[in-house]
């Protein structure tokens, strides 16, 4: 499939959220991307901003700030796990994609 | 919005660029565009530069097409600022209010052509359910629409699945209609950059 600019720009977000400087660890941001192992309460939170955002509260945000993470930490942290769950389906429909056409990859 | 940083944190410039915003159109900065300026090399430069090409880069689907998915998947996510935001934006490059409204309440009756009605089903199964099958691609495929244009559209699903989390969970504020349409004229006129 065509590597086109918005895959490149895409990639260019993913590697930036995850590998470059941040007050958060590498380690927090991947997993806050995968939205796997982060203890609580962030795994709670993070795992309403993947699965179901619109149910995110005041009381999610102040319970991490409590638990000792910073603000800047839960930007990073939230900002990770939307893109960690927008990206797992935007690579789940360009593999589908590619299957519907017989390419056979996901590009 | 729930980050005391997102709504103070932000250098000498932004508050500039903010303040004249609320000083030109009589609005306040809308909270999707103030977290784009908070620490930009982070998320908001990169975002931005997606946004942009997903939007308003070269495709098939017009302006208004891409404004409709995006308030449709905002919809699904449940989010509230960007169905607005994006609902009167598309309303507006429409120039049709009805078609829009008819969309968000039923897609199936909507008086929508089958390709884009198709696609919008495909984006919204996406977004719900978080994956697609190729059997599903095949149906948007057989109405005609080309493998680009579906490219084209689930990149407007990936900005929009999410904005509409950040939103969501950092607590975009809703802003008055006619602050909407003052933000749906910015967009139309100057894009996501």
């Amino acid at each position: 499939m065509v590597d086109d600019k918005k895959r490149t720009l895409h990639r260019a977000l993913v590697d930036r959220v995850l590998h470059g400087e941040g007050r958060a660890s590498p380690e927090q941001r991947s997993a806050a991307f995968t939205n796997a192992g982060l203890p609580e309460p962030l795994q709670a939170l993070v795992d309403k901003v993947a699965a179901m955002s619109w149910k995110a509260t005041d009381a999610d945000v102040s319970a991490a700030k409590t638990a000792g993470s910073s603000e800047d930490e839960i930007f990073e942290l939230v900002i990770c796990a939307a893109v960690g769950q927008s990206t797992r389906q935007y690579e789940a429909a360009l593999a589908a994609l590619a299957d519907a056409i017989g390419t056979g990859e996901s590009g | 919005m729930r980050l005391g940083i997102l709504d103070h944190g932000y250098g000498l410039g932004p508050k500039l660029l903010f303040q004249l915003i609320r000083l030109f159109s009589g609005h306040p900065a809308p909270d999707a565009a103030k977290i784009t300026f908070y620490r930009p090399d982070f998320y908001g430069t990169r975002m931005k530069a997606f946004t942009q090409e997903a939007m308003r880069g070269p495709s098939a689907w017009s302006v208004g097409d891409r404004e409709l998915m995006a308030a449709y998947v905002s919809r699904v996510n449940e989010c509230p600022f960007c169905v607005a935001a994006h609902s009167t934006t598309a309303a507006r490059a429409y120039q049709d209010e009805r078609k829009v409204a008819a969309v968000l309440a039923d897609l199936d009756s909507a008086p929508l052509p089958d390709g884009l009605r198709a696609t919008m089903r495909m984006l919204g199964k996406l977004t719900a359910e978080g994956a697609v099958t190729a059997e599903d691609m095949r149906v948007v495929l057989s109405t005609g629409v080309s493998v680009q244009q579906i490219e084209d559209s689930l990149a407007v699903c990936f900005a929009f699945n999410t904005t509409d989390r950040l939103a969501n969970a950092f607590g975009f504020e809703l802003l008055s209609p006619e602050a909407f349409q003052a933000g749906a004229k910015y967009l139309l006129r100057r894009g996501y950059q």
